[in-house]
């Protein structure tokens, strides 16, 4: 017997502990014929080597015995987030992800188009055969009205079932793709348009041009329960009237490159220019060049002398309550001592109340959760009433002086009013409240920190507006002079 | 030299200084500071982010990724890693190295979030489908999470195996110093198995079938074999256990909670002390069982009770049956802090 041609593919195939020359597909199957496409485009253009193949879950599942290259075998319907996995991974590949109409068309619908509207550097290769064919005959998006399946045992009725889905159609809504075209294996004449086809999708691939997807129409004679040339018909008769062939996307065409400059052009015509731009990224050269250059401080040392101070800040949203505590943590950190800041978060920082915890310790430090400060700054009632009587005995409370104290803090907590707020009104800087209740924690000399070091945290705390640590920390220094 | 950062920046950081090539990832609250470093550090450095459309997407790309030899990462917490858990079954079936950080929130369901470590099984023992683990990391500061970020990219390209970085809510959000390595990890070399579109590779075939159950089977043998030679590799830390009477068994932000409880306990006189797992798969059986031979253990913890299980059933199966049986939790729930006054409280009734 002469030995048959098999570019692009293994000579045997593996499957199952037993070795055979032969697929797994049935007779009359579009995947044997397809498979055979794929394998003969991968090698005339001499892309094996370059190609990874993600293959899918379903009748394809098999290919990796077949095509004679690199596989990666993707979960059901993930076949396109892992194709897009492995192009972003190896940008120099040729990666062509193969699907079927349950796979990529049900389950897996959002992973294709999502990746298809990125524009991601694949190729996708959909057999459309109107069908789940492996997990049994069942109905898929694609199966069409009045067809007859496992799941559809009087035929697809679209008022319950809806209608056949159109991929190809749906996906040339997208920009980004390069290619989107229709094709089928039901006959010779359309089996050469398909390796076309195919062959066009690898070229995309070789010159990294962008996104195909590639839908080609398939007979299962086995779960229409046909023979191969009825079913053969079935897919040219009926498949095709529900699935035109044709080309949907072509570079240049629909809406390609020129047709998307052109309104561009138009917009552009006496109208203000857009606010959006993309800005270059910047570079850095290595891990030490992205994170050391600034911000360098030396590691905390171990002092069990210095007590361990637990702050609580607590305020309105906006009132600079954070950095307030970022600046204590700063000052801390330049001191060497080891230091936690913790923020409230969640639904919470998107606006009324906030808070953050602060940790200065002379030894690691354990618990994050600041249950009992030993100072606690608030700068709204609710603060004040929500936390004043959690403060630690011998402890402090330090409330803005528009708060109204109607309750003490506990036995033996000192309590002092600051007029933060006014201050920095009157200042006329009214966003400076939060340096004014600075001045005063720095004035009761009850963060165990140097006044050095308060006001260098101050001042780095703008470094991105050097002036303004300037003028907060003459603000700073003006607020102490207020007598308590 | 150091830096004062948020703990899930940490991640990113230590991630990149581990060669972390590429990150997927798909928002989700208290993780998405990770995503939001990597968006803007990633690219930085030339290497990849990519916003996927939903956890599924980013674990298969992360598949994808593993499975053409590269490194990479995502970040998410209880209901984007509940959606993650066939993928993770998928690389560890395909016995390919990734990293998934879970900052664990509140559940179940959409809960809030608040921090808890209530994902504990699905992040320890693998909650997937089928018969794997994951070789699972619990920080306890910014700079564990730098450091066992690192260490889980090291894990997961030794063993071939996807690794978990196990954090909460409280954790992510909360700002330590760290101190950065001196140089990065090299690139591991996966051209014996990877498809990376080259012609070394070429044969290579990345895969988690295999159709004839006998040949199932063997693999699932290897997997077997291979995770108990992962033990190896366990870590814990032991504070004040020596002269314990008192043991509070906790790991990440609960440790740090029974921390300060047994320096509180140690100060009125009472001898506590703290057993901290650092990985949590493998579990560091043999050092709790060191810790806790004679000593009466409590286990700090924020789920219902799924670690003080998993404490008792190492320590039973460490031959300590009797300190199994005696262990004791204090735990919360919802977002709730365990306090220090709680643990401090339970230490005092069972002396």
């Amino acid at each position: 017997m002469a030995e048959i041609c098999q570019r692009g593919m293994y000579k045997t195939f593996p499957r199952s502990g037993k070795n055979t020359s032969f697929t797994h597909y049935c007779p009359g199957c579009g995947h044997g014929i397809i498979n055979k496409l794929i394998a003969e485009a991968c090698e005339e253009l001499g892309l094996q080597d370059r190609t990874i193949f993600v293959d899918p879950v379903g009748c394809g599942v098999f290919t990796y015995y077949y095509w004679d290259a690199a596989h990666i075998s993707a979960a059901h319907g993930r076949a396109s987030a892992v194709a897009t996995g492995a192009c972003r991974a190896r940008p120099d590949a040729v990666t062509i992800a193969y699907q079927g109409d349950g796979d990529l068309g049900a389950i897996g619908f959002n992973n294709a188009f999502q990746a298809a509207s990125r524009g991601e550097n694949f190729g996708c290769i959909f057999v459309n055969n109107s069908l789940y064919g492996m997990t049994g005959g069942q109905m898929a998006p694609t199966t069409l009205e009045g067809e007859t399946t496992t799941t559809t045992p009087f035929g697809r009725d679209p008022s319950l079932t809806g209608h056949p889905l159109h991929v190809c159609e749906v996906f040339a809504q997208l920009k980004a793709p390069v290619y989107i075209a229709r094709v089928s294996v039901a006959d010779t004449k359309r089996i050469m348009q398909a390796k076309q086809a195919i062959r066009k999708v690898f070229e995309i691939q070789r010159d990294r041009k962008g996104y195909a997807l590639l839908e080609i129409l398939a007979p299962c004679p086995t779960n229409f329960k046909m023979n191969a040339l009825d079913a053969a018909a079935f897919c040219i008769n009926e498949m095709e009237r529900e699935f035109p062939l044709g080309v949907f996307r072509e570079e240049g065409r629909g809406m390609g490159e020129e047709e998307r400059g052109k309104g561009e052009e138009e917009r552009g015509k006496g109208e203000e220019a857009s606010v959006l731009s993309l800005r270059p990224v910047p570079h850095a050269a290595s891990c030490h060049d992205l994170f050391l250059e600034k911000d360098a401080a030396p590691a905390a040392v171990d002092d069990p002398s210095f007590p361990e101070r637990r702050f609580k800040f607590a305020g309105y949203g906006g009132q600079g309550i954070l950095s307030l505590g970022l600046c204590i943590a700063e000052a801390a950190r330049l001191e060497r001592r080891h230091t936690l800041w913790f923020p409230s978060y969640g639904p919470e920082q998107r606006g009324g109340s906030a808070n953050c915890s602060v940790v200065v310790s002379g030894t690691p430090i354990g618990s994050p959760a600041v249950e009992h400060p030993d100072v606690l700054v608030c700068m709204n009632q609710p603060a004040y009433e929500r936390f004043a009587g959690d403060v630690k005995k011998g402890g402090i409370v330090i409330v803005d002086e528009t708060v109204p104290v109607e309750t003490r803090p506990p036995e033996g907590v000192r309590l002092v009013r600051w007029p933060a707020i006014r201050m920095a009104e009157e200042f006329g800087v009214p966003k400076a409240a939060n340096t004014m209740m600075l001045a005063a924690l720095k004035k009761l000399e009850c963060t165990g920190l140097s006044d050095g070091s308060l006001e260098k945290s101050l001042v780095a705390s703008f470094k991105k507006k050097p002036a303004l640590g300037e003028k907060n920390r003459e603000l700073l220094r003006k607020a102490e002079q207020t007598e308590f | 030299m150091t830096k004062f950062v948020k703990s899930n920046e940490a991640v990113v950081m230590g991630a990149l200084y581990a060669g972390c090539d590429l990150y997927f990832g798909y928002p989700i609250t208290p993780a998405s500071e990770i995503a939001h470093g990597a968006a803007k550090w990633f690219p930085m450095l030339g290497r990849t982010f990519v916003q996927a459309e939903c956890e599924t997407a980013s674990i298969n790309m992360m598949f994808g990724a593993a499975g053409a030899g590269k490194l990479c990462m995502t970040a998410t917490s209880g209901p984007g890693f509940s959606l993650m858990q066939e993928g993770l079954s998928y690389l560890a079936g395909a016995e390919l190295p990734a990293v998934v950080v879970d900052v664990n929130r509140a559940g179940p369901g959409l809960g809030n979030v608040y921090p808890e470590q209530s994902d504990y099984t699905p992040a320890v023992k693998g909650g997937g489908h089928g018969s794997y683990q994951t070789f699972t990391l619990a920080p306890a500061s910014a700079q564990e999470m730098f450091d066992l970020t690192m260490k889980a990219f090291e894990m997961a390209a030794k063993w071939r195996t996807p690794a978990v970085v196990f954090a909460d809510g409280l954790q992510g959000q909360m700002m330590e110093t760290v101190r950065l390595p001196e140089r990065e990890m090299p690139r591991p070399d996966f051209s014996s198995w990877a498809a990376q579109g080259e012609p070394a590779t070429r044969r290579n075939l990345v895969k988690s079938i295999y159709l004839d159950a006998a040949q199932q089977y063997e693999f699932n043998l290897s997997l077997q074999e291979k995770y108990s030679r992962m033990a190896a590799d366990a870590m814990s830390e032991s504070y004040m256990t020596a002269d314990a009477d008192i043991l509070f068994v906790a790991f990440g932000i609960s440790s740090r909670i029974a921390r300060t409880a047994a320096e509180e306990l140690r100060r009125e006189g009472v001898k506590a002390g703290l057993f901290r797992p650092v990985t949590l798969n493998p579990f560091p059986r043999d050092a709790l069982a060191a810790a806790a031979k004679g000593r009466k253990v409590i286990t700090i913890e924020l789920d219902a009770g799924q670690f003080a299980d998993d404490t008792r059933l190492n320590l039973a199966r460490a031959g300590l049956g009797a300190e199994a049986a005696g262990v004791k939790m204090v735990n919360r729930m919802g977002g709730v802090l365990v306090t220090v006054e709680e643990a401090v409280a339970a230490a005092k009734e069972v002396v």
